[in-house]
This record gives structure tokens, sequence and C-alpha cells, in this order.
């Protein structure tokens, strides 16, 4: 007896072809997808239970998870590294948009500035922050030399705790050249006509600022908002070489480099990590460690794509 | 969905082969073989030797020293690499891609080597080719070995003591005692008007270049570890004798003075040394330093002079005893021609002219005694200073652990804060030290 599911077949053995096919043109992805993320992923969580040396594992259950909760160093990193996300992204997003907005206001000369504040993001990471820390070396610098001469004592940048981060953050902002680049195209790209219809209504530069340019570079001003958050999160290199340099210490026989210099105020969490995993071989551990900065970073870009989506509504 | 199984499949597959990452193993070292002789008779092979040696005198004296080995075992061919670091070699092991000798500069990793299996255990060839380890002193045998497997034999050794600048000593003989060194330091400290430190006597801070806790502990004969493998930083007091004078010494400075000073140094490992430029009267440094000093163009005019660290006005008898160290090399775990490795290795570390030829081109110190007592070593007086504090019987040395590079942390970040003032309590401090490199031992399983 014939009935209407029979009949199906057709299309089904035709969407079956057509969903193989797809699979077939996204293997490539998913082969990605799945060496480069869930596997790591799913590896990483595995390893947080187990007594992991590199070359020995040992299931432990929650022993990593409950040492990882107590151990001051993973709060003392934690916290740092959240300082950056908190103020040292800002200041860069708004230096870098300054600077970019600047450059669309210069008549003259506009390409030697451009170049001139792009080149530093150009200089190799630690070439840079090595020029930086001998630069703010409060003996021998030429930055408290100059303040001197002026009647300014100079604090000790990076060997004073309260100082270490906020020159970090002057690193940053000195190396936010592809930033601002990005804002530049973006602001170039907002219609003209637009604010001369704005000027003619008798909006100001700020009203201007805030109701035309704001709203049109959004979309980029989010993209660079997430993946300076995300970048944060994995602040590694800037830290670790001008905590080793300001400290001058290194490793030799019975003497080894503690990352974080001065005080641990520039241990970031990817350094603990770092530290845990392939100094300490606490590879578990450090896998606790890479799950909590996944987890910060899911949850950081979270909340802004709802802040972003929150603001597109209200305008 | 249907293809979630077959995903969890793959995925269960894929974490269980990294898993075992690293299990494989090679032809394994320990078939009982005479050496001499028959060891000659060993059929062609080529080694890969990784060391971390760099610059061209360095790769050169290593050369030098193979050139030996292969006079001894004309079939045997080595290839060296040169800049190798411990995160290499612990990667190729890992990957199966072991070479077949490998060297490290440093002996923190030396208990993960061992316990972990990934340099194999030396103990059975040595026992075979009757090899007697008391030609080395107690202090090498024991960075060298974990739990009783002797993944590793020491290679050059470095021993530290004191370099003092004679035209600063003011005609004064280097300190024998701490309270010695504390009247010294005084005496020729010099001061600005406003109190900034010209010239520090000695620096007492551990955040000084070489001044960490392992080179400052031997100075009163501090232990870190208890014979159980715990901490012993809270329980010997020798530890809060040291700290107690130091921070004495730290204050008489005002630590902000002190550290304001430090700060202006040049860097350890160029021409501004403080050192080099008499900043610094009396330091403490390694051996390594001698050759530094003569190769430098300027300092090498520099007159100085090297002695044993001073120690404890109640423990005279340490005088003349000190840090030693030093550069590791095995047999890694899947080293495609381990019997032939362990000739390298055996040549490389307990034969005469070997070791002489690479001491006296890297001023390093050799470590058996017969190499110590060399006539063909380079006679000089400064570098002898360190060849005797290496052979004293109370030097001490930091002994593998498990935990090396998180104790010595610990332990670091704990000494800052204590000099800079913010400890008001030695005593609970060392045992939170205590608490917390036990607590980490525990949860790596030692």
């Amino acid at each position: 007896m014939a009935s209407p599911v029979h009949a199906a077949p057709k299309p089904s053995r035709w969407r079956r072809s057509e969903g193989l096919r797809a699979l077939v043109w996204m293997s490539p992805f998913l082969v990605g997808l799945m060496v480069f993320l869930i596997y790591p992923l799913i590896a990483t969580v595995y390893y947080s239970f187990h007594r992991y040396d590199l070359f020995t594992l040992e299931f432990i259950g929650l022993d990593n998870y409950a040492y990882v909760l107590k151990d001051e160093r993973v709060w003392q990193s934690a916290t740092n590294t959240l300082w950056l996300v908190v103020f040292m992204v800002p200041a860069q997003l708004l230096f870098a948009l300054g600077l970019a907005l600047l450059l669309t206001k210069i008549k003259t000369g506009a390409a030697i500035f451009r170049t001139i504040f792009f080149l530093p993001s150009l200089i190799p990471l630690v070439a840079g922050t090595v020029a930086f820390v001998f630069l703010l070396n409060p003996g021998t610098g030429a930055v408290n030399q100059v303040l001197a001469a002026v009647g300014i004592t100079g604090p000790d940048w990076f060997g004073d705790p309260a100082w270490s981060k906020p020159s970090l953050t002057m690193l940053a902002m000195w190396g936010v050249g592809n930033t601002m680049m990005i804002f530049l195209a973006a602001l170039l790209d907002v219609p003209k006509h637009l604010y001369e219809a704005a000027s003619i209504d008798g909006a100001g530069a700020f009203r201007q600022f805030r109701s035309i340019t704001l709203p049109m570079i959004s979309p980029v001003l989010m993209f660079s908002t997430i993946t300076g958050v995300i970048y944060a999160l994995q602040y590694f290199t800037q830290a670790m070489i001008a905590s080793r340099v300001a400290s001058g210490s290194t490793d030799s026989a019975g003497s080894v480099f503690t990352p974080g210099y001065p005080d641990g105020s520039l241990l970031t969490l990817p350094q603990h990590l770092f530290q845990s995993g392939f100094r300490d071989w606490s590879m578990g551990m450090a896998s606790v460690h890479a799950l909590m900065l996944f987890v910060a970073a899911m949850v950081f870009t979270l909340i802004l794509l709802r802040q972003f989506r929150f603001a597109e509504e209200a305008r | 969905m249907r293809f979630i199984p077959l995903a969890v499949a793959g995925l269960s597959a894929l974490v269980l082969t990294a898993c075992t990452t690293g299990k494989e193993a090679g032809p394994s070292l320990g078939a009982p073989k005479p050496s001499g002789a028959s060891s000659q008779a060993l059929p062609p092979a080529t080694l890969e030797l990784w060391h971390g040696f760099s610059t061209d005198a360095e790769v050169k004296a290593f050369e030098d020293a193979i050139a030996g080995f292969n006079k001894k075992f004309p079939q045997i061919k080595v290839n060296a690499k040169k800049g190798i670091q411990d995160d290499q070699i612990t990667a190729a092991i890992r990957g199966g891609k072991a070479p077949d000798v490998a060297a490290s500069f440093t002996t923190d990793n030396v208990a993960q080597w061992c316990s972990s299996g990934a340099f194999q255990d030396l103990t059975p060839v040595i026992k075979s080719d009757g090899i007697d380890l008391t030609v080395l002193p107690a202090a090498s045998r024991s960075y060298t070995e974990f739990q009783g497997k002797r993944c590793m034999m020491p290679l050059l050794a470095d021993a530290y003591g004191m370099f003092y600048n004679k035209a600063l000593m003011k005609g004064e003989q280097p300190p024998k005692t701490l309270s010695e060194l504390t009247e010294l330091t005084k005496k020729l400290t010099v001061r600005d008007a406003d109190g900034n430190i010209k010239v520090a006597g000695f620096m007492p801070s551990t955040q000084y270049y070489e001044n960490s806790p392992s080179h400052l502990g031997p100075m009163t004969g501090a232990k870190w570890y208890n014979e159980d493998g715990t901490s012993a930083i809270g329980s010997d007091p020798a530890w809060k004798e040291l700290l107690t004078w130091q921070k004495d010494l730290v204050d008489w400075f005002g630590y902000e003075k002190l550290e304001k000073f430090r700060k202006s140094l040049g860097d350890e490992w160029g021409a501004e040394h403080p050192f080099f430029e008499g900043k610094v009267a009396m330091v403490l440094d390694g051996e390594w330093r001698t050759a530094m000093i003569a190769n430098d163009p300027e300092a090498k005019s520099l007159d100085y002079g090297t002695a044993p660290l001073p120690v404890s006005d109640t423990k005279p008898d340490l005088f003349g005893s000190g840090f030693t160290a030093g550069s590791v090399i095995g047999v890694p775990r899947g080293a495609k021609n381990p019997q032939h490795a362990w000739e390298l290795v055996k040549h490389l570390t307990t034969d005469t002219e070997s070791l002489v030829t690479l001491s006296n081109a890297l001023r390093n110190v050799p470590t058996t005694k017969a190499a110590a007592e060399s006539p063909n070593l380079s006679d000089d007086e400064k570098f002898k200073t360190f060849l005797d504090i290496f052979s004293h019987p109370k030097t001490s040395t930091l002994p593998a652990n498990i935990n090396s590079v998180f104790n010595q942390d610990v332990f670091s970040t704990f000494l800052i804060q204590w000099e800079k003032g913010a400890v008001k309590d030695l005593d609970a401090g060392l045992k939170d030290v205590d608490k917390r490199i036990n607590d980490k031992m525990k949860l790596s399983g030692g």
C-alpha cells in the first residue's frame, strides 16, 4: 500500500548527496577545525585532570584545579592580565583613534606623519621592548635624563611595580600603527556629505563625531576592541622581555630568572602558563591555566558583542 | 548527527595518540658490554651530538675534545650540533627524533629527565665498565642523578667564589667570615654627599647578578632539601643566619639607595660590568669570569684577585667551600646508537685529556680529580682558587629536584620581599616557602 512517506526517497537521496558534497567542500575547513581547535581543546581538558610532565601521564582528578585556585601567582597573573585588558586596550584604541583622526585633518605632509606613526609597529617586538627598557632605565636611560634636565625626577619605570604596567601601556601605544591604519581607512570611508549635512544643521565637531563618525566606524571599533582584548589576554613577549631586561637576571648554574619582575607586577597569565608547562613540567596545571584564558576570552568577547549590539540598537 | 559518533571516535583516537606520544623506545643502553678493546670493536656508526655551546671558541674546544674520541674510535663519526637548548632536546625525545648524545648547560631539568626516563639510566654501563664515580666530587654526583637513577654525567663544572678588586681593597685582605665581610663592605663603600652609593664594598642584594640563594647558601652551609626530598628552607637555621646577616647589611646601605645603585649598573655580560668599572670592590662570581676578564680588551688590565667566599663566623670549617653546578651530558631515550653514545659520553666526562682540553679552552672547572691535578691544565693562580673550591669536601650544590625551577622561583621571590622589608616574621615566611614547595612537590608526585 502506497503511502505519502514512500514518495520521499528521491528528494532525500538528493539531499544526502548534496550534504555529502557540501561536506567534501567543507572538509579542509573541518579538518583544520578539528586538528587546530577541537582536538587541542579536548586534549587540554583531558590533560587538566592529569599529572603530565610531557612524558608520563597519571590521572589525578581535580587536583590541578584545586592547586590553581589556591596558587597566589595565578591570581596575581590573572589580575595583571585583567589590568592590561581594562587599561591598556582602551588606551591603545583611543590613542590609535586619536592619531587616525589627526591624520584625516592634516592637510600637508599627511603621508610623512602616517609613515612616522606607523613605523614603530614594524619593529620586532623583542627589539622594541629592549630599546624601550633601555630608554626608560632610571639610571642611564635618556627619558629620565631629559626629565632631570627640566627638574623632574623620573620614576623607576620598569623597576617599580606601580609604574611597570603603565610603562608597558606606553610601549603598546607606541606600537599602535596597525590599529591606527585600520581606523584611518574606516574614517576615510565615512561619506563626506553626512558631515556637510550635519554642519548645515548646526552640529558641532563633537556632535558630528558622536552621531556620525562613531556609528559609521563602529564595526571596525568592535573588531579592534575584540582583537585587542584577545591580544591582551595572550600578552607575553613584551612583558617577559621587559621583566628580564629590567631585572638584569639571567639563567646560569644555580640561578633562574623569575618572570614578572618587579614584584610579579609584569607576570601575565600566559607567562605563568608557559612557566608551569615548560619550565616546571606541570603540563596538567598549565592546561588549567589555558582553560582559564579560554573562558576569559569567551566571556569578554560575548560581553563586548552584546554591548556593541545594544549600542547599535539604541541608535 | 550521524557524524557525531564518527567525530568522537576520531577525536578519541587523536587524544589517545597524543597520550602515548613520546613512548616509543629506541634501542636501549645497558646490555652489559665491557669497555676497552671490545668496545673499540664497535661497528661503524655516525653519532649525533647536541650541545649548547655557540661561540666559535666554545665550538672549537668541543670539536677538539671530540677529535680525541675519534682517535680512539676512528670508525665512529660524530656530528655535533651547536646552540641547542633544553626545550629542543625534550621536544626531540618526545617526537622520537632524539640525538644519540645531548648536553645541557643547566642541572634544573635533570630530575625530570631521569624520573620520566627521557634520558637513559647509565648505572648498568658505569658498573659494567668499572667506572669509579668517586673520582667526581659528591656535589657533582648529586646534581647528575635523581632517586638512584644516574641519567647524566657531569661534563664541566662551575664553582663560585669571590672576586676582589685589589685597587679598591685599600690594602685589605679578602674576608674569611661574614662579620669580616660586613666590616670590610662598610669600610670600602663610598657615598656622595646625598648618601648615594658611588662604590659598593659588596652588594648584599639577592637581585644582584650572581647573588642567587643557591650561590649564597654555602656561606652558612644552608641546605635546600631534607633527606625525604621535602624543603629544608624553613627548618635549617643556616638560612635564617644567612638572611639575617644579609638583611642587616641591606639595611645599612638602605634598601632604596641600594636598589638605585643596582639599577644604575651595567649589563652583567657586557663590558660595563660594575666589577670591571671599579664600582663594586668584592663580588660573588663563577670561575668563568676569569676568562671574561681576560678576553675583555679593557678589563684584562684589571688588578684583581680571587678567594673562597667568606663563611659563617660559627662554622669556620666551611671556609674554602662554595657552590658548584655545571653542564651535564647523557644518552636520551630513542638514541639510535646508545652503546656508541655511551662511549662518547664516557670519553668526554672521564678522559683526562679531553677534560683538560675543554677546561683550558673554556675556563670551566674539569670534573674529575685527575683532570684537576693534570700538569697540562693551564696554570693560573686566579683560576686555581675555583679548582680548590670545587674539590673542597664541604662544597655543595642544588641537588636535582623534580621542581627545581619552581623551588628557586618561590624562594627568590620571597627573598625580594624579605630584603625590601615586607616580611615581618622571617620564621613564618620561611615556613610558608616550605609549604609552597612541598605542596607543589605533592602535586608533581614527588
